[in-house]
């Protein structure tokens, strides 16, 4: 088990492994952890200098029942499987989770005759607990709602959920298991082979018999290093709001829009750091970088908001940022084992590769074995326990005992999130350190806050030199 | 552990310890100030520039000076004034919840004067789309790299080589001044004004100018700016300073119910500093971002009286007419009226040449003058108690207004 960052590779058996998983990604670190669990020696190879660089940091954070998935496709059935899997290691793991439930509120007669056909499907998928609710009962359970919404479809169990913690969780105990880390190392040719594959990276070459390709939006330009061109995919962008904490006592429930002729509309949904988060559009792109926000977004977001939840514009941003999801123009997955060249694809995984991700990894377990692996006994995984960024549970600033046997874990360093220069010290001497300022806040919210560095940053870069050995 | 305490303070910066200096001196009793950064004075003590009084024998005063002297003048009074102090939160009336280094603590006082100052807008809140590259911060982060690394080479490795400066108030010229100081090029400054404040040397100000987008994957490479012609063009930089955009940090008011008031998105006082939470006072840029230091100092010694009336058991919460705005001014301090009459502190939205100031209850003219100058929307004016003192404290909310001279059309 090691992280590399930087430098040359290591060379000879050392960089031979029976499985190489390219890209570090929620869904490349979950099926890294899988593996994790056999007798292989895998390595984990990301061209970012952080885990859940990509899709995986910016997206709604949402852990759905998949109550809405076109049924009987694979990702109806993986995203089925993922919500209960995560939701069981989330527990164990420490990742903050909120099961809220969801409301799909109709806002005109064509939404609220969509209604009965969201239950239906829903059915269909195996979820027998959704409910109507009238525009009275809505209004009791969401008393902040803007005018004119005329029913809901209650959704139990549809969760929010930190995405930061659960890609951390699975690089972090993988890692642990014995998978090698490589980040900042870019695969730039593949040459295929037999037992070898050789990836040539800028850091050096590795040698592998099996290769999953879980690269993202950059999916199928991997594939095309093995001269596979399946699919397409096209970057659709997604940008959000995050509101003030101020806004989380204005709505109870993750606002789900009912899809319609007119689009997907927008949801509105509490974060598990006590936020409100608004959005995504949803802006088919060519540039796979574009993950910048627009002025048009923002404010075509901030009137649907507005009119979902009009207080919600009373209240102050406090971070603005676009994610891009791998779309390929199908409704499901595209995972594909290539036997004859050892080597899995799992690419197309759009806005549910969070909820999937654990589902996934099983099911490329298979697909390798198809490719002919034999992963050898199952042993237990090394156990992981993240530091809880949720504000719904226990948070160190408010823990007596913490603090009695370690004072650093009652000196405030980020005063908007309540981040402590304990868990700054400990974030970089964890099994995968932050790399930068922004790996900082996805490992502990530092920085995260209204104020967005106004009154910690320096402090926090002084911090993480001390930490860090000048990381930055 | 739980602790009773005659006053808490929250914040030490000019107006806390200002308030906490003249309670303790009057024998307020326990007077304890609670201060969440490791050093008391609050943000004085990043501002390496003249603007913050003078000494006895007259020499001005900069930032750090004035901050120690607040510190030392409210421990010569006798208060206890405690650094690394979190309030996280209220577990009562009057009853906070604190974090520190020694322990979890709930402080029940018998007064509690929030005072814990304002933050400037960063980029996000104020809606700038493009990238979010690093290179990207506050005045106030700003100024506290300088104070942390010092003001030469390490700054300048940390903070950038070329920066363009968001803002046209004096603020703005304080960012503008410790970026160059530490041989930081600073390629513009971009305000939305149409007039800035002057003293910006040679660097070009663009006036009426708006930050379109930042550019830049990792580091920043330029802000994208457009002018008042509708044109946008590329401004070249490797760091933005977004200056001024105030607001209050008013957390601990809202936790404890206080409503921001929509002008100054501060809570509500009377021209006593009481909130409407019996025993709450707030006072300094809590109540307005932002003042000078002196002003919120002297909001700080204010409060003193209303405090010892509460502690000697005279009536502890606000009471009064609600006092608004109305045409061109931004805010008015303080929120409500009652019987005293009190001065106001009124904060013009935009420039104004010579202006006619109205204040007015239930339509009623009560008093009208041109005041002599120009109002610029980053200074206040304080309005005598002369202008309040016809309100009826039994009638309907109080205007203040201001009409512009034809002249300045």
């Amino acid at each position: 088990m090691s992280v590399t960052r930087s430098g040359p590779l290591p060379t000879g058996r050392e960089a031979e492994y029976d499985v190489v998983v390219v890209g570090a990604g929620v869904v490349g670190c979950a099926i890294a952890r899988a593996l994790a669990r056999h007798p292989l020696r895998v390595a984990l190879v990301e061209a970012a200098n952080d885990v859940g660089d990509g899709t995986s940091k910016a997206n709604t954070a949402i852990l759905h029942t998949g109550f809405d998935a076109a049924p009987g496709t694979l990702e109806a059935r993986l995203v089925r499987e993922g919500h209960r899997l995560l939701g069981a290691f989330a527990g164990e793991a420490g990742i903050p989770v909120e099961p809220l439930g969801a409301l799909l509120v109709a806002w005109d007669e064509q939404q609220l005759a969509t209604l009965p056909r969201l239950v239906e499907k829903a059915e269909r998928n195996g979820h027998h607990t959704t409910r109507m609710l009238s525009a009275d009962e809505l209004r009791s359970r969401e008393p902040h709602l803007g005018p004119g919404a005329l029913a809901a479809l209650a959704v139990p169990g549809e969760s929010v959920v930190c995405p930061w913690t659960t890609t951390l969780a699975y690089a972090t105990q993988a890692v642990r298991s014995g998978v090698d880390l490589h980040l900042g190392c870019r695969v730039e040719k593949v040459r295929t082979g037999d037992p070898w594959h050789r990836l040539v990276t800028r850091r050096g070459e590795l040698r592998t018999r099996h290769l999953v390709n879980a690269c993202g939006l950059h999916a199928d330009a991997f594939d095309a290093l093995l001269d596979r061109r399946d699919f397409t995919v096209t970057p659709r962008r997604g940008q959000l709001l995050v509101f003030d904490k101020f806004a989380r006592d204005l709505v109870r429930h993750i606002l789900l829009p009912v899809p319609g002729p007119l689009g997907k509309g927008v949801l509105v949904s509490p974060t598990v750091y006590g936020n409100v988060m608004l959005g995504p559009t949803a802006e088919d792109l060519d540039d796979k970088t574009a993950t910048g926000t627009t002025a048009e977004g923002l404010a075509d977001l901030r009137e649907q908001g507005g009119r979902i939840l009009p207080a919600l514009l009373d209240e102050e941003v406090t971070a603005v940022y676009a994610g891009l999801r791998a779309a390929t123009g199908q409704e499901d997955y595209r995972c594909a084992a290539h036997p004859s060249l050892r080597y899995v694809t799992v690419g197309g995984i759009r806005s549910t590769g969070l909820t999937a991700s654990l589902a996934l990894a099983e099911h490329v377990l298979g697909l390798l074995a198809d490719c002919g692996l034999e992963p050898g006994p199952e042993r237990p995984l090394a156990p992981v326990r993240m530091p809880n960024l949720g504000e719904a549970f226990p948070r160190p600033y408010r823990d007596a005992e913490l603090i009695a046997t370690d004072p650093e874990f009652g000196s405030i360093v980020c005063h908007c999130e309540r981040v402590t220069r304990g868990e700054i010290r400990d974030a970089y001497a964890s099994t995968i350190p932050p790399a930068g300022p922004d790996g900082l806040r996805r490992r502990t919210r530092a920085r995260g806050g209204r104020c967005q560095g106004h009154f910690c940053g320096a402090e926090l870069r002084a911090l993480s030199e001390e930490y860090g050995r000048g990381a930055r | 552990m739980s602790r009773v305490v005659d006053v808490l303070v929250v914040g030490a910066g000019p107006a806390g310890l200002a308030a906490a200096a003249r309670l303790a001196a009057a024998g307020a009793g326990r007077v304890e100030v609670l201060e969440r950064e490791r050093t008391a004075g609050g943000v004085p003590r990043h501002c390496g520039h003249p603007g913050f009084g003078a000494d006895h024998r007259g020499r001005p005063l900069d930032g750090p000076a004035f901050a120690r002297r607040a510190v030392r003048a409210a421990l010569r009074g006798g208060a206890v004034v405690r650094t690394g102090v979190s309030a996280t939160g209220w577990a009562g009336p009057l009853t906070l919840d604190v974090t520190a280094p020694t322990g979890l603590e709930r402080i029940r006082a018998h007064a509690v004067v929030l005072a814990t100052g304002a933050r400037e807008r960063p980029r996000s809140a104020r809606l700038v789309p493009g990238s979010r590259p690093a290179g990207v911060l506050t005045t106030g982060e700003l100024q506290q790299t300088v104070r942390l690394f010092g003001p030469s080479g390490a700054l300048r490795g940390r903070v950038g080589r070329r920066a363009v400066v968001v803002g046209g108030e004096p603020v703005t010229r304080h960012a503008v001044r410790t970026l160059r100081a530490a041989g930081v090029e600073v390629a513009a400054v971009v305000t939305e004004l149409p007039r800035a404040a002057t003293g910006f040397g040679a660097v070009p100000v663009l006036t009426r100018t708006v930050v379109a987008e930042l550019l830049g994957r990792g580091r920043l490479t330029g802000v994208a700016v457009r002018g008042r012609d509708g044109r946008t063009s590329v401004l070249r930089c490797d760091t933005v300073v977004f200056t001024g955009d105030w607001i209050p940090d008013h957390e601990l008011a809202r936790a404890r119910g206080l409503a921001p008031a929509p002008g100054t998105r501060g809570p509500v006082t009377d021209g006593a500093h009481r909130t409407v939470e019996p025993g709450v006072f707030a006072v300094g840029n809590l109540l307005h971002g932002v003042e000078p230091a002196p002003v919120a100092a002297a909001e700080g010694r204010a409060v003193a009286a209303a405090v010892l009336d509460l502690l000697a058991g005279l009536p502890a919460h606000a009471t009064g007419v609600p006092v608004v705005t109305a045409g061109p001014v931004r805010w008015v301090t303080p929120g409500l009226l009652g019987p005293a009459a009190v001065p106001l502190l009124v904060r013009p939205d935009r420039r104004l040449v010579r202006p006619v100031l109205t204040v007015a209850q239930e339509g009623v003219p009560l008093r009208r003058e041109r005041l002599r100058g120009e109002l610029v929307p980053w200074r206040s004016v304080r309005l005598g108690p002369e202008w309040t003192s016809g309100v009826d404290p039994a009638g309907g909310p109080v205007v203040i207004g201001a009409e512009e001279c034809p002249e300045t059309a």
